[in-house]
């Protein structure tokens, strides 16, 4: 008989209260130490060639005889390490990540496919020109892509991320100015404004000055042409702007602004809701970075690579940075240095960067775009917006709107709503963390208290939405119902509690040393 | 307190023999929230009434601090390198910041007293 | 649409919800000769497979590195990265997370960039390191206005021999921010004399080591004139993998330290997305631009990691922000920290011996061929060769016969006609004996 039977029914349990694993590990949650802790300078997961018996040194006294401090895992235990650490991060793949501003969308993986072909991965900024005329190809035809999107004339591919792109297009209108022989001082920026902004005009030598909101959450345009003067190089505003807003008087401020001799910079970064919609250049627009990995869903990777293009009028066209891509008889060739690109009437103010852009960004966010066609890059649009206002539908009798909407592709709520409750946004923000949620963007923008920027993006199904939506509004009506416990000290499920910022500020450790890992170790006895 | 001079920027300044001892008020200390670091200036830099003379960092934050009066930097407090809480702890004793040589007391007399201080906190509720 | 989920019976009832009666009344703020009545001028959707079609046919046109014998370098370069990066770095949980703004459940990435921060710090023998800039060049561009904000000058004396990119990169930023710059002309020989240049209004001397000859030198005699009139030193590298072999830039005394950081755990990519270190000394740390991670712990007592020391970021700070980056390279330091975990210090040491014994071999091999002279009589991985005719021709000829054989100077000193004849040639262990037999018959036969 076997006797080996076992109980195969569940028995009801909940942990006892204050049980600890002796691990440490929670089930699936596993801890993971430094590579620092568990490698070795000794340890190494690849297989190299041995080194030639005759090989030769020209080194010299220029040896490094230091030891470095590197640790290496073999490669069973590096995966394990990396996989491990991977399952304490939320994704966009996991689940919505209503982060406003942000565009998290999803991240088809053909792009990935396509931006790993050997012929777009595997070629060098400096080969001959000959062998790359696809690379080329591929750059010039997203640029072509990005101009009929925009209705600009021009594009400036080189810009790393939306910050650099903001910098190439202010560098643009001061070279513009300049070359006008009119150089300007102030930049004007609304105070709803992204922090890169004002940090870019810095960046050009400009002085900031702030405009402020209607009670609409919109660009005043009387306080605007009040601050208007020729000493104004150039406004930089967001639009859709950052409470989710299209700034309606849109052409009239660029009308004022151009009557000022100045110029106009778009941020580009809520591109998603207009697409197919409305072009920028339609509008009186001078330059507008495109943030690729948002509007054109390059993942963000966990803070980037980015890539930011910046369409230019023709005012600022001459003016665009070196490298760019030239099209002469199908032959695509590079003007790399000035000369070259006087050669085609360019005035190029510099350069950006060591190479031509973001080519691996490129190929993904030119797949992205074929695949939608011009068919579904407004449908996108339509779906975000929609997406944005349903929700804002769904949520204003019970949080607080901050705005009257339409809203476009984003729905900004303010803390009013939580008013004599304890609870926080910040609160908020925590608790949607333990309803496995990423939380929305908090704080931001600036212009109303306690702000919560919902940006669903296209991709979320109506089902996604309605049980979003649904569990809101339990928390909402938890916050009313005085249930401070549920908020106060959340996430109570997530991997950590919530993490002291203020040690970190105040005795910053920004890296393991040897001396760390001895007081961890004798804490942990 | 009743030594103490302030600003409507929420700076207090109390004056010894000619030296300016400067800092934040209770009220600014609590508004910024746990203060992380201070920036503060070099010995011997001079300063305009109204100039910026430090940052107040917290986490999310950074609050310039202004000049109650004119001077030359004679001192700065150090400590706070160490131990930027005592802002929070002591935000009018030992979490001053800077001590400037006066180079014109009649700047005094266009700072509130700690009634007229009081007065004005109540009128930004 | 395979990426769109609604039906149109989703959108009938989401609008119904909001009271719109169509979707364009959404858009009611757009002023009306704004929006658009057809579609733009652009193909329709397209399949998974016709995409793919387009996009190969594309790639299909350009000569793969890894098809050629292929020695270009010049601030890229062609190292194998293990298979296990490419696919730890697709995994859905790093690949499509957003900025770690929530620690409590980013704690992957941040651990990642703790670990990535320290091993930067390591291998560049400097304190602290941040969470990565867009490239090499563009943290060298931030180096030079941090080096301002520290000395409170603006006069920069640039080598030479810096990269030619870079110096523009830190030229154009520095257009319009006041600073002065010091230019020298490029010298294969590597005689020039920047120590010389300093005076007490010099925030920093930036040098390249390897330079872009692939001359190495020893920096600490440069380090102590620099100090000695309260400059920083900012020292440049292109070449990570160098860093396995060479005295570091930080036992040499220098201040800041960016390099590019491609070299380990990412591809060629045609120039991007590549990965800037950025590393510095402890008492620097609040004038560094871009992000930085820090330890502590959360409400159990737990280690934990969160982006820290933000009031020097543009969110915060605005216009006094200490630069205007946001977006970096967060998936490419990941690369990075992966590769560098796989080789470990053992791993990275022999990847350097093996990249440097090869050069020295190829270089000593073509330095035989009739007419050709050796410039660099101290480097890594990357030399340069005087040619008996015009670099362009023979690259050129190179590429006609299937070999890539390394960047004419010409083509980054435009104008400059000492660089007509140089061409500067890159090693890495992709090369096989093989290779090298072919470049030295190739280019005999292009000279003769």
């Amino acid at each position: 008989m076997n006797r080996q039977g076992r109980p195969t029914q569940p028995v009801a349990s909940s942990a006892p209260e204050g049980l600890t694993t002796f691990s440490g590990n929670k089930g699936l949650q596993l801890e993971e130490a430094l590579i620092f802790e568990i490698g070795t300078t000794q340890t190494t997961g690849v297989d190299l060639a041995d080194l030639p018996a005759n090989a030769k040194s020209r080194i010299g006294d220029l040896a490094r005889t230091d030891e470095i401090g590197l640790p290496g895992l073999t490669e069973p235990e590096t995966m394990r390490h990396y996989v491990r650490l991977s399952q304490k991060n939320y994704a966009i793949d996991s689940g919505i990540y209503p982060l406003g501003s942000c565009t998290m969308k999803h991240n088809p993986r053909l792009n990935e496919k396509m931006a790993r072909l050997p012929g777009f991965s595997d070629i060098h900024p400096m080969q001959p020109q000959s062998t790359v005329q696809g690379a080329l190809e591929l750059i010039d035809t997203l640029a072509h892509w990005l101009k009929v999107i925009t209705g600009m004339p021009a594009v400036a591919m080189s810009p790393k991320a939306g910050a650099h792109g903001e910098l190439c297009g202010l560098m643009a209108i001061r070279a513009c100015l300049e070359a006008r022989g009119d150089a300007r001082v102030r930049v004007l920026v609304p105070e709803s404004a992204h922090g890169t902004n004002p940090a870019t005009a810095a960046a050009c030598g400009y002085k900031v000055d702030t405009i402020p909101a209607t009670e609409e959450g919109r660009v005043d345009l009387e306080a605007l042409k009040a601050k208007l003067g020729d000493d104004v190089a150039a406004l930089m505003l967001t639009n859709p702007n950052t409470c989710g807003l299209f700034e309606r008087d849109i052409i009239e401020i660029c009308e004022a602004v151009h009557g000022a001799g100045a110029l106009v910079y778009c941020d580009g970064a809520n591109l998603n809701a207009i697409m197919g919609k409305v072009r920028p250049g339609d509008l009186g627009i001078d330059a507008m970075h495109i943030n690729l990995h948002k509007t054109f869903s390059t993942p963000h990777g966990g803070g980037g690579p980015g890539a930011g293009p910046v369409v230019l009028s023709e005012t600022l066209a001459p003016f665009a940075p070196l490298p760019f891509v030239v099209v002469t008889d199908g032959t695509f060739s590079l003007a790399e240095y000035a000369p070259e690109a006087e050669a085609h009437g360019a005035q190029p103010f510099g350069r950006l960067t060591a190479f031509h852009g973001q080519m691996g960004m490129f190929v993904r966010a030119l797949s992205f775009m074929m695949s939608h066609g011009s068919d579904g890059i407004a449908q996108a649009a339509e779906d975000a917006v929609l997406n944005a206002n349903y929700i804002m539908a769904s949520l204003k009798d019970i949080m607080t709107a901050s705005f009257e909407g339409p809203c476009m592709h984003e729905a900004l709520f303010d803390d009013r709503f939580l008013k004599d409750t304890d609870v926080t946004t910040l609160d908020m923000a925590k608790a949607m963390i333990d309803e496995g949620m990423h939380p929305m963007t908090m704080y931001f923008p600036l212009v109303v208290h306690g702000a919560m920027l919902i940006e669903p993006t296209e991709s979320e199904s109506k089902q996604t939405l309605d049980a979003f939506i649904s569990t809101m509004r339990q928390l909402v009506e938890a916050a009313k119902a005085g249930e401070t416990e549920r908020f106060t000290g959340a996430p109570h499920f997530a991997p950590m509690k919530r993490l002291d910022e203020t040690a970190a500020a105040r005795k910053p450790v920004l890296r393991w040393t040897p001396e760390e890992n001895a007081s961890h170790s004798a804490a942990a006895e | 307190m009743s030594d103490l001079k302030y600003t409507e920027q929420h700076e207090w300044v109390r004056v010894n023999d000619g030296v300016a001892e400067i800092g934040i008020s209770d009220y600014a200390a609590e508004q910024l929230g746990d203060v992380v670091y201070v920036e503060l200036p070099d010995v011997g830099r001079t300063v305009e009434q109204s100039g910026e003379i430090a940052v107040v960092e917290s986490v999310k934050a950074a609050s310039e601090i202004y000049a109650p009066v004119s001077g030359e930097v004679v001192e700065v407090n150090g400590a706070l390198d160490d131990d930027p809480a005592t802002v929070n702890a002591e935000p009018t004793g030992k979490g001053w910041m800077v001590r400037l040589k006066l180079s014109n007391e009649d700047e005094l007399a266009t700072l509130m007293d700690a009634d007229a201080y009081k007065t004005y906190l109540e009128g930004l509720e | 649409m395979r990426y769109l989920p609604h039906t149109p019976q989703d959108r009938a009832e989401m609008l119904a919800r909001i009271g719109a009666a169509n979707i364009n009344e959404l858009f009611k703020d757009v002023p009306a000769d704004a929006l658009l009545n057809e579609r733009l001028d652009l193909p329709m959707a397209a399949s998974e497979m016709a995409v793919e079609r387009q996009l190969s046919a594309m790639a299909a046109m350009n000569t793969a590195a890894g098809t050629v014998p292929f020695f270009i370098g010049c601030g890229a370069y062609r190292h194998h990265v293990p298979a296990t990066v490419d696919h730890l770095i697709q995994r859905s949980e790093f690949l499509t997370a957003y900025t770690p703004y929530q620690p409590e459940i980013s704690q992957g990435t941040l651990q990642v960039l703790f670990e990535f921060q320290t091993q930067v710090a390591a291998l560049t023998g400097m304190d602290v390191a941040n969470a990565s800039m867009y490239d090499g060049s563009t943290a060298a561009a931030e180096a030079v206005m941090m080096a301002a904000r520290v000395t409170r000058r603006q006069r920069t004396v640039l080598s030479g021999n810096l990269h030619p990119h870079y110096r523009d990169v830190i030229l154009t930023n520095g257009t319009y921010t006041g600073e002065a710059f010091v230019k020298n002309s490029p010298q294969v020989t590597d005689d020039e004399d920047l120590a010389a240049q300093v005076d007490d209004q010099t925030a920093a001397v930036v040098v390249q080591n390897p330079d872009v000859f692939g001359n190495l030198r020893d920096l600490t005699p440069l380090a102590e004139a620099v100090h000695a009139k309260g400059a920083l030193l900012i020292v440049v590298v292109t070449e990570t993998v160098s860093l396995g072999m060479v005295k570091s830039p930080g036992a040499m005394g220098a201040d800041i330290v960016v390099a590019e950081g491609q070299s380990i755990g990412n591809g060629l990519n045609f120039g991007g997305p590549y990965v800037g270190l950025f590393a510095t000394r402890q008492k620097y740390v609040r004038q560094m631009p871009g992000r930085l991670c820090g330890e502590t712990t959360d409400a159990d007592g737990k280690r934990g990691y969160v982006l820290t020391l933000s009031t020097r970021e543009q969110h915060i700070r605005r216009e006094k922000a200490t630069s205007n980056i946001c977006t970096n390279s967060g998936l490419c330091a990941l690369a990075f920290s992966i590769h560098m975990t796989l080789l470990g210090e053992k791993g990275l040491r022999h990847l350097a011996a093996l990249n440097h014994a090869g050069a020295v071999a190829l270089a000593e091999s073509l330095s035989e061929v009739p007419g050709v002279e050796l410039m660099t009589e101290r480097f890594f991985n990357e030399f340069t060769l005087r040619l008996p005719k015009e670099a362009q021709e023979v690259v050129e000829a190179l590429t006609e016969k299937g070999i890539l054989g390394g960047v004419r100077m010409s083509r980054l000193f435009p104008g400059d006609d000492t660089m007509d004849t140089l061409v500067t040639i890159a090693v890495t262990e992709t090369n096989t004996p093989e290779d090298f037999a072919a470049y030295r018959k190739a280019l005999e036969e292009v000279l003769s």
